[in-house]
């Protein structure tokens, strides 16, 4: 304690800041395309499609092939670690193809949530086995940037101080290990919106695990400038009977921020959860607008919130494909300017609108 | 972990951040007017005057007496107990002087420094048993804020994990039973100039200590938005070789804050230590001026950085009230120009060192 030795050189901490603040960049977020394969199963399976690797492929594709209009909104991709080494129909590496349009690589880089013995079914996450030595081939790979997802589940007796604990901890060992390797580490501590509490309550709670995972970053020496945070926002939970505005939600995810993430952190990329599209898009433009000091980036990191009205259109077809990245760059645009708090709503929802909130959501 | 009991009601909240706003006005600092008996012997002992509660009394009268230009500058004054029920030669009480000046009163409410037994030589600070009444008490006699101290020290093998722990969760039970009765609590965890560490070194520790500082705060259910944080600035040790410029210091203290301190806390109040009037204002504009995002308003808790002038020049003789009350509002306007980055000054004033080694007070 009383002794610096210090984990990273100048130039290291110069490159992973660089590295976080290119993925925020304003008007920018993230595109979260890191769906295992079990979680690609479920995207599949309600659109009609099997779940092989060609058709995982050929969705990634569609994405990524994207038009222009993309570079402008999508300042980095999280992957699974299957898509980072496939490859475009005429040969082109994907992560080559991204990193080539100046949208950063990223990989999620967790092996999944495992029990917590003597827990009310509460869990920690698990990957920090040779973390260091797969960073390092991820580097080379052209990744900048990796994902590690934990979750905590909000009753009658959870989080626990164990589950808070224990998943700080581990976030913080992961966030050290990536940045031993020119690799930013965003951090989600994903706090399941699965409950019918209400928006107090998920705010407190809220409070409590990002105190706790900030003071962890603290004791295992990370450099917060060169980290990225994936909060949840604070809502109510799903099934809970009181309604409340975008600007409430607003206010109460900013007031939890505020009270307990440094502003050194570059930046805030939120989850979407179980919101819909048109929903994460609202709120996180609404958040953008709160009065009270933001002194970080607040952007998006959504994987279903961009995804769905895509899936929707695609079923499958190629020939759909267009119509499919249509719908995804509709989206982009309209959370890159939530990002910055110009979106204006218009209403219109379609399959925007419907919740894609999915019980017990673990993956 | 999983319930919220709420410690403060709404209103309650609002009271206190409004307090905490209204102390650190933009253009606004605080007063350190709360040495001890004890600290305030050393003072009047450099000066040759005897350490009487008179004389403690009219020294305080001459800063409190000063015109309607330090209504700008400071927001809060911070009382000994004693002075807290000292009156002007007029027989208004000093309470009431400041207040109707528009300016806040505070009280410091901790009973000093304990060992730590098995550590190094550190301390924690006591002062818990019946703070709670104690702050009632203060509240109904007109403080609407309070200060309580803690002291590190940076040594080969200080602050301690264990003295980092300790420390931390004293302030945070303070601050905790201070919000109950209406009181804004200033946190300060004070870490020493002494010694010759770097300024990386007091950065880092600094860092450290902050960080375990707010999660004993988070832990206690303290509201951050009706406290104010009053740290060291992040410089480096007394007898360091090496010179720092005071950009070099300003980046390193907002660093560490930028690291530490959640935007939700009101202001940060700094401590001047053992800096001398001019560099404690130098560095506070630096700070102010420093091109990071700064989220909380960063201003001055100035004790001997605001005082020593003005000691210097009343050694005891009231026929220099006068003039010792005009050294008094000189700092007070100058620290008011470098909380808002526009002092542009040097000039004449005391520079001398104001440094006591193993400042314990």
């Amino acid at each position: 304690m009383p002794h610096q030795y210090p984990a990273l050189t100048t130039e290291q901490k110069k490159e992973l800041q660089e590295i976080a603040e290119r993925i925020t960049a304003p008007g920018k977020g993230i595109l979260a395309a890191d769906e295992s394969t079990g979680s690609m199963g479920k995207r599949l399976n309600p659109i009609g499609v099997e779940n092989t690797e060609e058709n995982r492929r050929l969705y990634r594709q569609l994405l990524f092939t994207a038009d222009e209009r993309m570079d402008a909104c999508i300042g980095g991709v999280i992957f699974f670690h299957e898509s980072l080494y496939q490859n475009t129909d005429d040969g082109t590496n994907f992560s080559q193809l991204i990193k080539d349009r100046g949208i950063v690589v990223g990989i999620k880089v967790d092996k999944g949530v495992v029990p917590l013995a003597g827990t009310d079914g509460e869990t920690t996450t698990q990957g920090l086995d040779g973390l260091a030595e797969r960073c390092a081939q991820y580097k080379k790979d052209g990744a900048d940037f990796a994902k590690w997802r934990s979750v905590l589940k909000i009753s009658d007796n959870t989080p626990s101080e164990l589950a808070i604990m224990e998943n700080a901890n581990v976030l913080a060992r992961y966030a050290s290990i990536c940045q031993q390797n020119g690799i930013v580490p965003i951090v989600e501590p994903e706090i399941l919106p699965d409950g019918d509490h209400d928006l107090k309550r998920c705010q407190y709670i809220t409070e409590k695990v990002l105190s706790a995972v900030y003071k962890a970053l603290s004791d295992h020496h990370v450099y917060l400038e060169g980290t990225l945070l994936k909060p949840n926002m604070v809502t109510p939970g799903h099934s809970c009977p009181q309604k409340y505005t975008n600007e409430e939600i607003a206010m109460a995810t900013v007031t939890a921020l505020r009270r307990t993430v440094p502003p050194a952190v570059t930046g805030v990329t939120f989850l979407s959860g179980g919101q819909s599209e048109e929903e994460a898009s609202i709120n996180l433009n609404a958040i953008n607008t709160c009065p009270l000091g933001k002194p970080w980036a607040l952007t998006f990191s959504y994987g279903r919130a961009l995804q769905a009205s895509a899936l929707n259109a695609w079923r499958g077809e190629r020939d759909n494909e267009k119509a499919a990245a249509e719908e995804f760059l509709k989206r982009a645009e309209v959370n890159g300017l939530a990002a910055q708090g110009k979106y204006e709503s218009t209403g219109d929802s379609g399959a925007a609108g419907q919740s894609l909130y999915v019980a017990n959501h673990a993956y | 972990m999983t319930h919220q009991f709420p410690a403060l009601s709404s209103g309650q909240k609002r009271e206190l951040q409004e307090i905490a706003l209204r102390i650190v006005t933009p253009g606004k600092g605080i007063l350190a007017a709360d040495e001890s008996v004890g600290s305030m012997a050393k003072r009047l002992n450099q000066i040759g005057v005897e350490n009487t509660e008179e004389n403690r009394r009219q020294y305080r009268q001459i800063l409190f007496s000063a015109d309607d230009r330090i209504n700008s500058c400071i927001g809060g004054v911070i009382f000994f107990h004693e002075t807290l029920y000292q009156h002007a030669d007029d027989g208004t009480p000093f309470v009431k002087m400041i207040k109707d000046r528009g300016i806040t009163v505070g009280i410091k409410v901790d009973k000093g420094v304990v060992p730590l037994a098995g550590t190094n030589g550190e301390s924690t600070t006591q002062g818990l048993d019946g703070l709670s009444e104690r702050c009632a008490q203060y509240k109904k006699d007109g403080a609407n804020f309070a200060k309580w101290r803690c002291v590190f020290k940076i040594s080969e093998t200080t602050p301690s994990k264990l003295s980092i722990e300790e420390n931390a969760n004293v302030l945070a039970r303070y601050s905790s039973i201070c919000q109950q009765h209406g009181i804004v609590p200033i946190v300060e965890p004070e870490i020493l100039s002494d010694g010759d560490h770097d300024l990386r070194r007091c950065q880092y520790v600094t860092e450290k200590v902050l960080a375990a500082l707010y999660k004993a705060m988070s832990d206690h259910h303290v509201y951050l938005e009706g406290t104010l944080l009053k740290p060291n600035m992040a410089t480096p040790g007394h007898s360091c070789p090496t010179k720092y410029s005071a950009e070099e210091v300003a980046m390193a203290t907002v660093t560490a804050l930028r690291r530490t301190v959640p935007p939700a806390v009101t202001g940060v109040t700094f401590l001047s230590g053992g800096q001398s009037e001019e560099e404690a204002s130098v560095h506070l504009n630096a700070i102010n001026n420093c091109s990071l995002v700064k989220p909380w308003t960063l201003t001055f808790s100035y004790g001997r950085a605001l005082q020593v002038s003005a000691l210097k020049t009343w050694r005891g003789h009231k026929e220099n009230e006068s003039a010792a009350t005009e050294q008094f509002i000189k700092r007070a306007e100058v620290n008011g120009l470098a909380c808002q980055g526009k002092y542009t000054g040097g000039g004449d004033s005391e520079s001398d060192q104001i440094y006591v080694a193993n400042h314990a007070y």
